[in-house]
């Protein structure tokens, strides 16, 4: 697929048999370790698709033959981009939305993980309190949103509650559903060692569910990026989702690129967090890695 | 009170199931000696399986009495180590910490015990690797190691070669030979390998099904290190054989689908 990786490949699997047969192991094992590196063009074929649409998207636009207020012109809304970063205002509005839906997400994930633990490592509490959460759940935010300013008021709190409200499912039924999957092979084998019940759950059954909960939180984080917006478009003076509502009520249609090009920008930053964390936990997975 | 290390007696266990149950084992009597080596061979759900896990107190529902070293087995413990057909690591582990398991490694006296059994299985090197980067022979190597860290009374093994190549098996058959020689740890061993049983064992517990009764006991009294190639061995080897061909008749018989 990609010629600058197949030639490092090969370089790498020539230099192999000399590390073997001086009979070090960890040499060995360590050329099983290299992670592929994202080279050049890696990047440009990702890129392709994008560059190719904008262009054809900026000469369709740019050349007037499309009306630059039902779709702005690439080249437009980076300039957009430009004026809002020099004022500051890009930052500024970017940050609130940060905020909160860090606030948000710490918690609703927060509790969504306690209640997870809770409701996974005990039957009694599963039959307490699964059934009224999975009612809940099946609320969309947006219908509870106006409950949560009434009760809460026009200020933070009611936009952090509106973006717990919706991290806390994702985490929730991911932490119940990985202590529930632990392996009961797995399992045996630590009564036969004679784990006690604290050693069962922190040496077994947490690394067991590390996979499930992080995919609980980036699904929870998701949740929290996109409660962000409806709890700015609802009401709010600030943040991105001000930024699209505005944009709109002015007619202003390139605000809410920026505004759509913010959210996509810094939502994948924060998914790339996540992952990075975790390949750092879970690089003892034998999976396929594509 | 008594000599023996182990002792089962009048060991029955039935699993009930809708429209009737199993015997999976019926009036079991069997004693082990304190480093001995019993291999206990049989056909397919005869109740091996069973028998070993009720004796590691994975399985406390059974009638009869199982006593090790005089006390009643009352549940799992370390002083019964058990080797499943699979090596069951913890894969998030590495080898050191999936042999220490709930043991710190920080411990002096541990680590120790933990990189000298490391050098008993042969394993030097391999220390911080992970589950996923070891063959089968070496994973139940660790699960091996794991087992005897305890200084288990007893190590239980369920056919834990089952999964290898010949090669490999026979390989693991000499290691596991050489560690019960310098551990003298009393050794339970399923399988379903006539040869194996019989290089491996002082005594071949051999096992009938439906239910699952002894049917005999066949003392290996040749000299360690063995030669399968031997006239000796191959005469005992068809011993075992000829009673196993004959429970395997009846067996065949009894459920009807005879030749
Ligand atoms: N948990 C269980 N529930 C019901 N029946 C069981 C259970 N475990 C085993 N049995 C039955 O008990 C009998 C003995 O099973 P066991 O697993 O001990 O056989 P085995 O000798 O180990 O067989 P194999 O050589 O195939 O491993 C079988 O008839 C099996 O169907
Ligand atoms: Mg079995």
């Amino acid at each position: 697929m990609n010629k600058v990786i197949e030639v490092k490949a090969r370089t790498e699997a020539t230099a192999a048999p000399d590390a073997e047969s001086a009979g070090t192991p960890a040499v060995v094992r360590k050329k099983r370790h290299v992670r592929r590196r994202i080279g050049p063009l890696d990047i440009a074929l990702g890129a392709l698709i994008p560059v190719v649409g904008i262009a054809i998207w900026q000469f369709y636009s740019g050349s007037g033959r499309v009306d630059s207020f039902f779709l702005p012109s690439p080249l437009l809304i980076a300039s957009t981009v430009a004026d809002l970063g020099a004022t500051g205002e890009l930052f500024t509005h970017t940050g609130i939305s940060l905020q909160r839906v860090l606030l948000g997400f710490l918690l609703g994930g927060g509790l969504g993980l306690i209640a997870g633990l809770l409701v996974g490592f005990s039957k009694r509490g599963e039959e307490l309190f699964d059934p009224m959460l999975q009612l809940l759940r099946m609320t969309p935010n947006l219908a509870v949103a106006p409950l949560f300013i009434l009760w809460f008021g026009f200020g933070e709190l009611s936009k952090v509650v509106i973006i717990a409200n919706g991290a806390f499912f994702p985490m929730y039924v991911n932490a119940v559903l990985g202590i529930r999957s632990v392996d009961n092979r797995l399992y045996e084998v630590s009564k036969v060692l004679a784990y006690s019940r604290f050693d069962t759950i922190r040496r077994l059954i947490l690394p067991s569910s590390v996979p499930q909960l992080l995919l609980g939180v980036r699904l929870s984080l998701a949740v929290s990026w996109l409660s962000v917006v409806v709890a700015e478009l609802i009401n709010s003076t600030s943040g991105i989702g001000y930024l699209i509502y505005y944009g709109q009520y002015n007619s202003r249609t390139e605000l809410i690129f920026v505004g759509i090009l913010i959210f996509a920008v810094a939502g994948k930053g924060i998914d790339s967090l996540v992952r990075l964390l975790e390949r750092r936990l879970l690089g003892w997975r034998d999976t396929y890695k594509g | 009170m008594t000599t023996h290390l182990l002792e089962i007696e009048n060991l029955s266990k039935r699993f009930e199931r809708q429209g009737g149950g199993v015997q999976a084992l019926q009036n079991i009597r069997l004693q082990a000696e304190e480093g001995e080596f019993l291999t206990v061979i049989g056909p397919s759900g005869c109740g091996k399986s069973t028998l070993l896990r009720i004796v590691a107190g994975l399985d406390a529902d059974y009638e009869g009495e199982v006593r090790l070293a005089g006390g009643r087995i009352a549940g799992p413990g370390i002083d019964k180590g058990f080797i499943f057909q699979e090596p069951r690591l913890f894969p998030w582990l590495t080898v050191e910490k999936n042999i220490a398991a709930d043991l710190s490694l920080r411990d002096k006296a541990t680590r120790r015990r933990v990189s000298e059994l490391i050098e008993l299985v042969k394993l030097n090197g391999f220390e911080k690797a992970y589950p996923r980067e070891l063959s089968g022979g070496m994973a139940q190597r660790v699960a091996i190691a794991r087992a005897l860290l305890r200084n288990p009374r007893v190590l239980l093994l369920d056919e834990p070669f089952g999964a290898l190549d010949a090669f490999t098996r026979a390989h693991m058959q000499e290691a596991l030979l050489d560690i019960w020689q310098t551990n003298r740890t009393t050794m339970i061993f399923v399988t379903h390998d006539i040869d194996e049983a019989v290089f491996l064992a002082n005594r071949v517990v051999i096992l009938k099904p439906r239910p699952g009764e002894i049917s005999s006991i066949v003392p290996v009294t040749l000299p360690y290190p063995r030669k399968k190639t031997t006239p000796v061995f191959q005469d005992l080897r068809l011993r075992v054989l000829s009673e196993f061909e004959k429970i395997e008749e009846v067996a065949w018989g009894e459920s009807g689908a005879g030749i």
